[in-house]
């Protein structure tokens, strides 16, 4: 239904960078009236940039915005939002205290006499939008007090209602029970009908097929495909968004790794056992022995992190155990984590990784500070010690050790948090991500030195996005969907298709 | 336009019913409670003229708490109040050597300028409102004293209309009192009724929501910071014409008794929510328990202190637990 | 994602760093100008017993701005220091029947007593610390004035000797503030809970996920305030021979964040200076005695004071961005 007609929204060209990356690097996007557009793409593909660009969160370097055919430029969200494109946020961007009816009429409230504001009128008005959408809900309660799915509906009815003819979705059924999405796939019909277009971004494949016309993928900050959803394979689309050709598969020998480990036999050194939370993971089991490099493999918003922090304590989770190196683990302790021998190596650097005010130092005894002192006085010979060795071992590149580590680079920051793991004694590791965002020659490092951990009898598990990665550093992959186990591959099983394939066909539970 | 889809659940939760009427009512509740008890105690307690001396004597933290409600909703506190309060008492008794508009206008124009100062830093820069007035209150009590000769010398009130506006009655309550009334009806509609008040509550909740959603932040932040800075001038220039002086000793620590009472009436100090009824039964409570410190005769005044204190402690913590109790359900 | 990725070492533009310096060394480079300042032009100030006053002056802002900066260094504030200093001076009217030492353990209870429940409120309770601690504020100050109603003078030998004894030249309640600097230092530097701190202040999510026994730290940080301020508030006590709970402490919380943010350590938390905080001390204490010196009023003092904590969190701020 795109084909022909203007489009109501086009970006052309557009280049951003950021200081050590660049985010978009020529990209073009088309969306037409009336049409739902998939955008997809793995972390670091450039989708949450292009979004802020179309929203006017960013400007482009290079490149230009048309709307309705017309050059534009958007200095802030909210002139984007005046120009009718409106964005729905994962996080809901509304005022939670509010209540429902005051979220949805902010700024446009009706007026009685005295240009005081209409109470009455303003319910009702809420009222009636809301019903609209299929909600019936009582619109002067807190904007919190409303399920997810609802805030959602409110959102995106305050973002119609104010005359908006682009709605981006950013992943807007992760937090939605199967129902509340059917609510919203209704709606989204509805928008269709009446020529509003919607970019939807979000990783659950069924929901792509179900509801969206177009498709643009992104990699690398580039389009690698654009064109209409229906008749693209599954494993075609997966590949295209992992950077893979199922039909050409390169050789191996791409990434640092050496090969296969050989694991010890006996105790598996971590076992999560039929973990669950609500939303999020669904009866995940796994098992890593000493020397093992066990791969977690699925897309974004598989369950990935979240396995990971609830094996290291830092997600409570509804049922299941954790067991490390024989000792059964509190629920939502780290420091029992730890002490037991399981460490994390965060996905998210900044926000849960590095100390930004301490020092190189500091930061890898921060974990290991139990081990290293004496009555409560650290030990600053063994501190020194330690860092040193590791310093060393790691390549670490700072000035001193007692250089500030928001000074260092990403790979180098990166290696302080090994480092930190490493130093608590860990026997098993939770690397999320290990080379995400850090460069090339960092990152061939930070793989070889997974190897030598591995070698020298560690546990590792593995989460990465980089499937190359994932298929060449892993002994075994377990392969997560929406929550759940959805495959298992080992040996000569570990390919990058059969990934790909167990991701696309898994049976697991839909969103 | 219509779905076919059922919808999710509508019925609020018992707990979560529960939770918002005490956290809306709750102040309140425990003033017609206390008061309840005061009546079935004392005798001299529940008379008109107890009553019209509570209402007297908490007008003035009540005309500063409605300002405070506007910061704390927005997100904000404001810490200058007392010293705001100590300055105009003194410039109001100096202006009134040139009659009574210059009485209330001198204290209300410097008050206000320093409002707005503090607002537009706070706005501008993003400094933290704690900080930003926490240099207001250092710095108009440096001006009080400035003014006042190190605060050796008390003005006296000169302008009997000026006097008069302290403290002249009218079935048994003073003046001070139909202006804290006047005032708390013009504020909770601007607050309930009107775009601004709206605003207010959206900048607390979500700054940057706000901003998305087309609120004009810096600028209201800016006007919460001067509607305070005026209140406190006000509450100030009424104590002088009530006192006919200006006293300079006045106001130290009035700031906190003003934030306990807001927060007592259940306006959380994060921001976002909150109301005026609410400060309004903050604010007498605190008299009320006042008053029957008094009563009680073998307690000092310096009892209510404790109780306030206590009860600030309380109301954070079970508005802690209604908060946890909402997010889970 | 891509916004993450771009942590390469971003070079320092001239202005930041000259704010960067400021908010470093900014204490230490005023508190040397105004030295010079008044060695140069005020009359009699190098005598001895000038400097003995400031520093008997400066000794209680000092203690208190210790335990502050422990605080703030866990991105905390605690507002009810003034208050517990008078707390502790009731409790030293109240016990001086059983002898000094009791009077002084009851004193030190109750200020640590104090900061168990703030810190339990902050760290259990989740209650934001400036809530948390002005309720004490409120209520201690009350407490303190409920338990010694006025102001109740006292003789004391052992307590004189506190107050107002000098050894080897130096008054005793200098020699304790430096001693419990130093041990505040040590505390800082050497210890894991120095260390742990700071990891909270820095980066909570990251302290948690290290491990670190987030709560209990919090609790012992507003623990160990709660002890220092009640310090202060005997040897206040002991060197006036007198407690008034009234106007004990009064407005010290203001003094003592002044101190901790002028002296460099960040009101976001994440880092602790010692000696930037004695420092911040001194400078509010040799500017009032300036002013004062000079015959300037009293009301200077303040406006300054106010100009100097706008821009010492003005140049923090810069730094951060």
């Amino acid at each position: 239904m795109s084909d022909g007609t203007a489009p109501v929204l086009e970006a052309r060209g557009i280049s951003k960078g950021f200081p050590g990356v660049l985010a978009l690097d020529g990209v073009s996007f088309r969306l037409a009236a009336g049409e739902v557009h998939a955008l997809v793409g793995e972390n670091g593909a450039g989708k949450s940039t292009l979004i802020k660009v179309l929203t006017g969160v960013h400007q482009p370097d290079r490149g230009e915005l048309r709307l309705h055919g017309g050059p534009v430029s958007f200095g802030t969200p909210l002139d984007a939002q005046r120009a009718g494109i409106s964005t729905i946020y994962q996080e809901v961007n509304l005022v939670p205290q509010m209540s429902v009816a005051h979220n949805l009429l902010l700024g446009r409230e009706p007026r009685g006499r005295l240009g005081v504001i209409d109470t009455g009128q303003l319910y009702t008005q809420a009222r009636r939008v809301m019903s609209r959408y299929g909600i019936q809900t009582d619109v002067r309660r807190p904007l919190r007090s409303l399920g997810m799915g609802a805030q959602q509906m409110v959102a995106l009815a305050r973002a119609v209602s104010i005359d908006a003819r682009v709605v981006i979705m950013d992943e807007p059924t992760s937090a939605l029970e199967p129902r509340e999405v059917d609510t919203l796939f209704g709606v989204i019909g509805d928008l269709r009908a009446g020529g509003i277009s919607v970019v939807y971004v979000s990783h659950r494949l069924e929901e792509l097929y179900r509801i969206c016309d177009q498709v643009t993928v992104l990699r690398d900050g580039r389009v690698a495909h654009t064109g209409p959803l229906a008749g693209l394979e599954r494993v075609k689309l997966i590949a295209l968004m992992l950077g893979r050709d199922t039909a050409d598969v390169r050789l191996r020998g791409q990434t640092e790794f050496a090969g296969r480990h050989t694991a010890k036999n006996g105790q598996p050194v971590v076992e999560a056992r039929a973990l669950s939370r609500r939303h999020q993971l669904h009866d995940v089991s796994i098992r890593v022995r000493p020397g093992e490099v066990v791969g977690l493999g699925g897309l974004l918003g598989a369950g990935r992190s979240e396995t990971a922090k609830a094996i290291a304590g830092a997600l409570p989770f509804d049922g299941g155990a954790v067991v490390v190196a024989g000792h059964a683990l509190r629920k939502g302790s780290p420091a029992a984590a730890i002490r037991a021998g399981a460490s994390l190596l965060p996905e998210d650097r900044k926000a849960e990784g590095i100390v930004p005010t301490m020092s190189v130092r500091d930061n890898i005894a921060l974990a290991a500070l139990p081990r290293l002192s004496r009555a409560g006085i650290v030990s600053e010979a063994r501190v020194d010690r330690v860092v040193q060795t590791l310093m060393k071992r790691l390549r670490i590149k700072a000035t001193s050790p007692h250089q500030k580590v928001s000074e260092l680079s990403g790979g180098n920051q990166q290696k302080v948090l090994l480092a930190r793991s490493l130093a608590t004694g860990a026997k098993v590791l939770l690397l999320d991500e290990p080379t995400r965002g850090i460069d090339v020659g960092a990152k061939a490092e930070v793989q070889a030195l997974i190897d030598e951990l591995a070698a020298e009898g560690l546990g590792v598990l593995l989460i990465s996005s980089d499937l190359e990665e994932l298929v060449e550093g892993s002994d075994r992959v377990v392969v997560l969907r929406d929550g759940a186990v959805v495959g298992e591959l080992s040996g000569d099983e570990v390919t990058e298709e059969a990934i790909m394939r167990a991701i696309a066909d898994g049976g697991g539970v839909d969103g | 336009m219509s779905v076919a889809v059922e919808a999710p659940p509508a019925t609020p939760a018992k707990g979560e019913r529960a939770s918002q009427i005490v956290q809306h009512h709750g102040a309140l509740m425990v003033l017609a409670a206390t008061v309840l008890v005061g009546a079935i105690a004392f005798d001299s307690f529940a008379t008109p003229q107890n009553a019209a001396n509570i209402a007297v004597s908490s007008s003035f933290v009540a005309i500063i708490a409605i300002g405070m409600t506007f910061v704390i909703i927005s997100g904000g506190i404001d810490l200058s109040v007392g010293s705001s309060f100590v300055l105009a008492g003194v410039l109001a008794a100096y202006g009134s050597r040139y009659g009574v508009l210059a009485a209330l206008l001198l204290p209300l124009a410097v008050c206000g300028l320093i409002g707005l100062v503090q607002g537009l830093i706070v706005a501008r820069t993003g400094m933290a409102p704690f900080i930003v007035t926490l240099a207001g209150l250092l710095g108009m009590r440096g001006l009080m004293l400035a003014v006042s000769g190190e605060g050796a010398n008390t003005y006296l009130v000169e302008d009997d209309a000026f006097a008069a506006l302290g403290q002249a009655s009218f079935l048994g309550l003073t003046v001070p009192v139909y202006i804290t009334l006047g005032l708390f009806l013009l504020g909770a509609i601007l607050l309930q009724r009107t775009g601004f008040g709206q605003s207010v509550y959206a900048i607390g909740g979500n700054e940057e929501a706000a901003a998305l959603m087309g609120v004009p932040v810096a600028r209201v932040k800016t006007l919460v910071y001067l509607v305070s800075g005026l209140l406190a001038g006000l509450a100030g220039a009424l104590n002088a014409a009530r006192l006919s002086s200006g006293v300079t000793i006045l106001g130290v620590g009035l700031e906190l008794d003003v934030i306990a009472a807001v927060v007592i009436g259940g306006t959380l100090l994060t921001g976002g929510a909150g109301g005026l009824t609410g400060t309004m039964a903050g604010v007498l409570l605190l008299g009320v328990i006042q008053s029957l410190i008094n009563q009680v005769g073998t307690l000092t005044s310096s009892f209510q202190q404790v109780v306030s204190g206590a009860f600030l402690a309380l109301v954070v913590v079970v508005q802690r637990v209604l908060h946890r109790a909402q997010r889970l359900s | 994602m891509a916004e993450t990725a771009g942590t390469l070492p971003k070079p320092l533009g001239g202005r930041t760093r000259t704010l960067a310096w400021l908010q470093r060394y900014g204490v230490y480079a005023s508190v040397l100008a105004l030295l010079l300042f008044n060695v140069a032009f005020t009359p009699h100030f190098l005598e001895v017993a000038n400097f003995r006053t400031q520093l008997i002056q400066v000794a209680p802002i000092v203690i208190v701005s210790l335990g502050m900066a422990l605080v703030i260094g866990t991105e905390g504030i605690d507002l009810s220091v003034g208050s517990v200093m008078a707390l502790s001076s009731a409790m030293v009217v109240l016990y001086l029947g059983y002898g000094a030492p009791v009077a002084i353990v009851a004193a030190l209870v109750a200020g640590a007593a104090v900061g168990a429940g703030g810190g339990a409120l902050v760290a259990y309770a989740g209650v934001q610390p400036i809530v948390a601690t002005l309720a004490l504020l409120v209520g201690i100050r009350g407490l303190a004035n409920v338990l010694v109603p006025q102001l109740t003078e006292f003789r004391n030998p052992a307590l004189i000797t506190l107050g107002s004894r000098s050894v080897l030249g130096l008054p005793l309640v200098v020699i304790i503030a430096a001693v419990l600097t130093a041990v505040v230092a040590f505390l800082v530097k050497r210890t894991i809970f120095g260390r742990q701190l700071v990891a909270v202040g820095g980066n909570r999510a990251a302290a948690k996920l290290s491990g670190l026994p987030v709560r209990r730290i919090l609790v012992a940080v507003y623990v160990l305030s709660g002890l220092l301020a009640a310090v202060a508030g005997v040897l206040a006590t002991a060197r006036l021979q007198a407690s008034d709970p009234t106007s004990l402490g009064l407005l010290m919380e203001l003094s003592a964040i002044t101190a901790v943010v002028v002296g460099g350590t960040p009101l976001t938390g994440g880092r602790v200076r010692v000696l930037g905080t004695v420092m911040g001390a001194l400078l509010i204490q040799l500017l009032q005695a300036t002013l004062i010196k000079h015959n300037l009023p009293q009301s200077w003092t303040q406006m300054v004071q106010a100009v100097i904590i706008l821009a010492a969190v003005y140049a923090a701020r810069g730094r951060k961005k």
